[in-house]
């Protein structure tokens, strides 16, 4: 994935988005689950909100560049997203493994 | 009360543990463990028994796995093993080693060097090696710019000796601060001729500090070598080889002159054991003499190789010999590599081999 420069953050109220995690992330964390309904203004933010859930969560999922990580898509509402990619209210996300990773 | 012997077998598919009693007859397979993340390196603290697991997933990046009781459950960290942001990122752990001040050692790819003094789970890097001048001239070898080698002077932890590839051998005296490169007298027959005794770009395969922590040997790419100050100087022991060529050695546990090899049958014919017969080669005199050991391993059809971390001893009398292979299979010797059973034809492949002995 090319370039994952932060974009302005959308000054606007954090929106609840649902989010779905791939079945072999949720097992590496104790407790955590396959879906997440989270507040957060940008797939950064979300990231952050997964690692306040379950610590080292987003060293699985972000590289140092730091970016999402070469074998991790990101979809918001269907579109492949980047760290700094906007969410708005109800947003769906999904985080899926390439097919590249494996 | 007796000894329990452990086989901490690092597979491309996740970690496997063998045990059983001292008597090496019958072995218990369990695994694979760590989500079957590719696994390069499994080692043990022989004082407490926790095991510690290193490697790297495509999808999810590199991390340490820890299992405090023998491997019936593991957790994984990845805390701080990472560079300065905007640096090429961590792909994944490639050898593991415990200190004598009990800190945990994780070298990495890109070659990198980091510590952690809580068990594994958070991580400091250690910038020395990133910093040395040579660094901007470091170049891959065939599995990446891996920091494959991992030596802990057994009596002083600020000594620290490292094998890249295909940087070559560097040491350090100041617990990882500077670094100096000692390759003198180690071949690199890829570089033009004239220039083939560098200061540094050797392709080291594989650094093993033999009992009492005096004597270096390494398997190169290139040649055989055995160094008695520390790595400042190598002299070729590979007279007596059928190659010059192969990935792993082993150290016996107890004296100093006895070291084990899996020799290939060069790096431009297949990389497989020669004439696809299966042999360890051993020497009792550090070098000067080598003998192949074959009762029991496969005499034809054997086009497998033995990958850099995957040959290991144990500390029992005699000594166990253990290597696994590139095509999953596990074997064993505990006549110190006279002779030699299968003790598992199918695993995944298999990345490295350590043993742990303890009270049962």
């Amino acid at each position: 994935m090319s370039g994952d420069a932060r974009e302005p953050i959308p000054d606007e109220p954090r929106a609840p988005v649902l989010v779905r995690l791939p079945p072999h992330l949720v097992v590496l964390f104790p407790g955590a689950e396959r879906r997440v309904a989270l507040t957060a203004r940008t797939v950064d933010e979300m990231v952050d909100g997964l690692d306040a859930l379950w610590p080292g969560m987003r060293a699985r999922l972000c590289d140092e560049t730091p970016a999402i990580r070469r074998h991790i898509n990101v979809f918001v509402d269907g579109r492949r997203a980047r760290l700094s990619t906007p969410l708005t209210p109800g947003s769906d996300v999904f985080v899926l493994t390439a097919i590249s990773g494996g | 009360m007796g000894q329990q012997v452990y086989l901490l077998v690092g597979t491309r598919k996740g970690a496997f543990i063998l045990e059983s009693d001292a008597a090496r007859r019958a072995w218990q397979v369990r695994g694979p463990f760590c989500e079957t993340w590719p696994t390069n390196h499994v080692v043990a603290d022989p004082a407490s028994g926790t095991l510690y697991a290193g490697g790297g997933n495509e999808w999810f990046g590199p991390a340490v796995w820890k299992s405090t009781d023998r491997g019936a459950t593991w957790s994984h960290s990845s805390c701080g093993l990472a560079y300065a942001a905007g640096q090429e990122p961590v792909k994944a752990v490639w050898s593991l080693a415990i200190g004598a001040d009990g800190a945990l050692y994780a070298g990495v790819e890109p070659a990198g060097l980091f510590r952690s003094t809580d068990g594994g789970e958070t991580w400091t890097h250690l910038h020395g090696l990133q910093q040395h001048p040579t660094r901007a001239q470091w170049n891959p070898g065939g599995a990446g710019l891996i920091l494959h080698s991992l030596l802990l002077d057994p009596a002083d932890h600020k000594k620290i000796w490292v094998g890249i590839s295909a940087a070559g051998v560097f040491a350090s005296e100041d617990g990882g601060e500077t670094w100096e490169t000692r390759n003198r007298g180690t071949r690199a027959d890829y570089m033009p001729e004239g220039q083939n005794y560098p200061e540094f770009g050797q392709c080291v395969h594989c650094l093993v500090m033999a009992p009492g922590g005096r004597r270096l040997y390494q398997q190169n790419h290139c040649g055989m070598y055995r160094s008695d100050d520390g790595g400042r100087s190598w002299e070729s022991i590979e007279e007596g080889l059928p190659s010059s060529f192969g990935f792993p050695a082993a150290v016996h546990p107890r004296d100093p002159d006895g070291l084990y090899l899996v020799p290939l049958n060069g790096d431009i014919k297949g990389r497989f054991m020669p004439e696809g017969k299966a042999a360890v080669w051993r020497t009792r005199d550090g070098g000067s003499h080598w003998q192949a050991r074959r009762e029991g391993l496969p005499q034809g059809g054997a086009y497998f190789n033995v990958l850099r971390q995957a040959l290991a001893t144990d500390t029992l009398e005699p000594a166990g010999v253990y290597f696994g292979t590139n095509s999953g299979g596990l074997y064993a010797s505990i006549d110190e590599g006279e002779t030699w059973t299968c003790l598992a034809p199918h695993l995944p492949t298999i990345t490295s081999v350590e043993t742990l002995v303890m009270e049962r």
